[in-house]
């Protein structure tokens, strides 16, 4: 057996990934079920000649962080509901100032401290829009340990080419479950690495004027080129303005490097949608039990796809809409009261054919949930 | 192979757990198989119920929880009077002498092995009591080699310690023999 | 070098008030690192929210103006990500020490090599003169309008108390033992806390009747004394300044640097 195959927890898998996309400061602060991956970062990190940082609270691990990527750095910090609250000030800050960096949230039962140990998807929207004031964000998901590694690479890479804060929205159940990783080598996935400046010193460096293709190209803290980073709205000398114009086109261009890449950020994979007549959209955890009800039924000849979504904000609007076209039912099947299927319904022409297939009680959601539910699309009863 | 569905479940501090995921590694990296292990979790760090789910598979595992056991091993009294009833009809029930009483009334085959015992007698550390719980399963299903076992415990448990889980493996393996009907 | 080639005079005017102690730091810390011959780009400013959190845009360094309170949590990032950089910190008394209380004394805690300059004028000056953790009982603000009730603590003592490894005191009056006393926080290996009260007469002053900016200079003069004078014998309220501990202590990044160490050793 090869020694790339791992056989470790989804939050070890994140760790990684991480260390293959290049990361090499993470700051953290415990928090089940989230806690692994501090852990692991701890032994990890230092033997790549990176730097771990248990922090005071998740306030100061996300802003530390945020430091440390301005020195070029990659950077993480990992957390779980609680601490997700906290780190909004922080996450405002890194889309304000676009600074790179990645923000897992290994997903548990809330509000409040909810259950700490019990697995929960009810932080989607939180991720959207948890954050004060207009903007916009990258969320990106996974449910098996190959894909929770590719979608970390990608999270990274996504981090550094539209320089933004991006979002891991795990969850307790693939965070904590032990399964293979078949670990990539090196450089079979393509990385993204920070785009410096080519401006001598000397010359005018205008840390927030977009180039012609939508991207800021940096400067690291410590280089020829000093310049000023802020959380108020800043001209392109990233210098405090009230100015009209400079709000109005900073804030445009902040919702517009995501908005207009939605295509491109996109992430899903798809089971068996071209002739299905009943599509279950699931994303984390929750696609496994989906795709394990669908394997079930298509093996007695049901109609039935899986569209499972790996990016969730932006979310796929254009996607989910052409992909459900000619579905009669479309079942969402998430850990949460309704929340993905908020999206779906306005994704789709007929918002009336969309149900939800949901679990609330801490409680991994299984395949006889989601059984049930079709068993009452098909009017057969529970 | 038929797919294995393994809840081992017992006490915080029996190493319930760390067998489970040593038998899943086992069958992972040493036999070439698919496996999950998965596990519940309360907030206390020993005693408490502990349950860890393995499925070890020879395609992919999406559902990663184990709903109805084909394998279930109860090293408590209160996690068999809690499990018991989930198990598969017909299915391997593991229980220990020493910590279980069962009932008749439960379709399985049920093995009480006195696993507790021959640890203290003949190695008299109770630390090891979860690697010889796994010499006997394995016997009992032959679902991974010990020589697998023995793989993963070499780079999971200090060379001081190695020795001694060796023995406790072997111990089962051979016990187990003589629960086979 | 002049203390304008150390200054974006694009950026001027500033936004501070005339007779506001903050500009009086501002020209005492470009001296001192003017006298240190520091060069520009190994400098970063960090600051928070507050009118003095505005210290950090004019200077010609690489600066960080961030959140209220969490300037040190972040800084803590930059210093640890790139420590051969020189880190600063401005705060303000409520940045520092209400809503950034916590930071101060962790980062206070690990000894972290940065300079932390607290400048106290007792006051939330930029929100409108409500009351900080040190305006202290008996005094008036616009969230105190019938008497403050609120104790405030000695930040030069609770500093010590979080293990930091330099803590010192002056005033907006003693521009020169400012800028001596900035020189030996930038150098020390550790993490050092500077607090230098400074005079926001727009606010604190008006609202506790305290006259103009020089008269408030004045009273910083008359009410502190050096560290172990005679004088404070005789008044035990006059306020200290000067330099309470100076002490080695193992700095941060370089007890991380033994740690990367060792753990490259068991690779």
């Amino acid at each position: 057996m090869s020694k790339n195959v791992k056989f470790i927890q989804g939050n070890e898998v994140c760790v990684e990934a991480a260390l293959y996309a290049g990361l090499d400061f993470f700051a953290g602060y415990p928090i089940t079920p989230s806690t692994e991956i501090a852990e692991h970062m701890s032994l990890r990190l230092p033997q790549t000649g990176g730097k771990f940082l248990q922090m005071e609270d998740e306030i100061a691990s996300i802003c530390a962080i945020v430091g440390a990527s301005l020195t070029g750095h990659k950077v993480m910090t990992a957390t779980s509901g609680p601490g997700f609250s906290l780190m909004q000030e922080g996450l405002g800050y890194a889309i304000m100032t676009e600074i790179p960096c990645v923000i897992v949230n290994v997903q548990r039962g809330g509000p409040s401290t909810g259950l700490p140990t019990g697995p929960s998807q009810g932080d989607v929207y939180q991720a959207r829009w948890g954050v004060h004031g207009d903007h916009a964000i990258i969320a990106l998901t996974a449910s098996n340990h190959q894909d929770i590694f590719s979608i970390t690479v990608d999270a990274f890479n996504m981090a550094e080419t539209y320089r933004t804060p991006v979002i891991l929205l795990f969850d307790e159940v693939v965070g904590h479950m032990r399964e293979r990783l078949v670990v990539p080598e090196p450089e079979e996935i393509p990385l993204v690495e920070r785009l410096r400046t080519s401006v001598k010193a000397g010359v005018d460096y205008h840390p927030y004027l977009p180039r012609e293709d939508g991207r800021l190209p940096m400067s690291d803290f410590g280089g020829v080129h000093r310049y000023n980073v802020t959380g108020l709205f800043h001209d392109m000398w990233g210098f405090p303005s009230n100015n009209s114009g400079v709000t109005h086109g900073l804030l445009r261009h902040l919702v517009d490097k995501i908005k207009n890449n939605v295509e491109v950020i996109t992430r899903f994979k798809e089971y068996y949608l071209e002739d299905a007549e009943c599509i279950l959209i699931s994303y984390g955890s929750s696609a496994r039990s989906a795709l394990h009800v669908m394997e079930n039924r298509r093996s007695r000849g049901d109609r039935i796809g899986l569209l499972e979504l790996q990016s969730l904000w932006p979310f796929p609007y254009e996607l989910v809409r052409k992909k459900c076209a000619n579905a009669k039912h479309i079942v969402v099947v998430e850990m949460n009261m309704g929340q993905v299927i908020r999206a779906v319904k306005r994704a789709v022409d007929h918002p009336d054919r969309v149900v939800l297939a949901n679990r609330i009680d801490g409680f991994f959601i299984n395949p006889t949930d989601i059984k049930n539910i079709l068993r009452l699309i098909q009017g057969k009863g529970v | 192979m038929e797919r294995c569905r393994l809840v081992f479940s017992g006490s915080g501090g029996q190493g319930i757990i760390t067998a489970a995921v040593i038998l899943a590694e086992a069958a992972v990296l040493h036999e070439d198989l698919i496996a999950v292990q998965s596990q519940a979790y309360g907030p206390e760090a020993r005693g408490g119920a502990s349950r860890s789910d393995v499925i070890i598979a020879d395609s992919e595992i999406r559902f990663p929880k184990v709903t109805q056991p084909n394998v279930l091993v109860c090293l408590t009294q209160e996690a068999y009077n809690k499990f018991y009833s989930i198990i598969r009809p017909g299915g391997l029930l593991l229980t220990d002498t020493r910590y279980v009483r069962t009932w008749d009334k439960v379709d399985a085959r049920q093995r009480e092995v006195p696993m507790f015992q021959t640890v203290m007698d003949r190695i008299g550390n109770p630390v090891v009591l979860n690697i010889l719980m796994l010499g006997v399963l394995i016997r009992l299903t032959e679902i991974v080699r010990p020589e697998s076992i023995m793989k993963v415990l070499e780079t999971r448990i200090p060379p001081d310690f190695l020795e001694m889980n060796r023995k406790a493996l072997y111990l089962g393996t051979e016990l187990g023999s003589s629960f086979i009907s | 070098m002049a203390v304008k080639d150390y200054i974006r005079q694009r950026f001027f005017p500033h936004i501070w008030c005339p007779g506001c102690g903050h500009g009086i730091v501002l020209n005492a810390l470009l001296r001192a690192i003017d006298q240190l011959g520091m060069s520009k780009n190994e400098i970063v400013m960090v600051s928070g929210i507050g009118c003095s959190s505005r210290i950090s845009g004019y200077v010609d360094f690489h600066t960080l103006h961030t959140l209220h309170g969490r300037a040190l949590a972040f800084a803590t990032g930059v210093k640890m990500s790139m420590p051969e950089l020189n880190v600063i910190v401005p705060m303000g008394d409520g940045d520092a020490l209400a809503i950034g209380g916590n930071h101060f004394i962790h980062a206070a805690r690990r000894n972290i090599a940065m300079t932390a300059i607290i400048m106290n004028n007792r006051i939330y000056g930029m929100t409108g003169g409500q009351y900080s953790p040190l305006s202290g009982y008996g005094t008036r603000a616009t969230t105190a309008p019938y008497l403050n009730i609120d104790h405030d603590f000695d930040i030069a003592e609770m500093a010590m108390a979080a293990g930091a490894s330099f803590v010192a005191r002056t005033t907006t009056y003693h521009v020169r033992q400012m800028a001596d006393i900035l020189k030996e926080a930038i150098l020390h290996e550790g993490f050092s806390v500077v607090e230098i009260l400074s005079q926001c007469p727009t606010y604190f002053g008006r609202k506790n009747k305290m006259g103009s900016a020089a008269d408030m200079m004045e009273m910083f003069k008359k009410n502190t004394t050096p560290i172990g004078s005679e004088a404070k014998k005789e008044n035990p309220d006059l306020i200290e300044r000067g330099i309470f501990v100076q002490k080695d202590v193992p700095e941060y990044c370089s007890e991380y640097d033994k740690l990367i160490e060792n753990a490259m050793k068991g690779q």
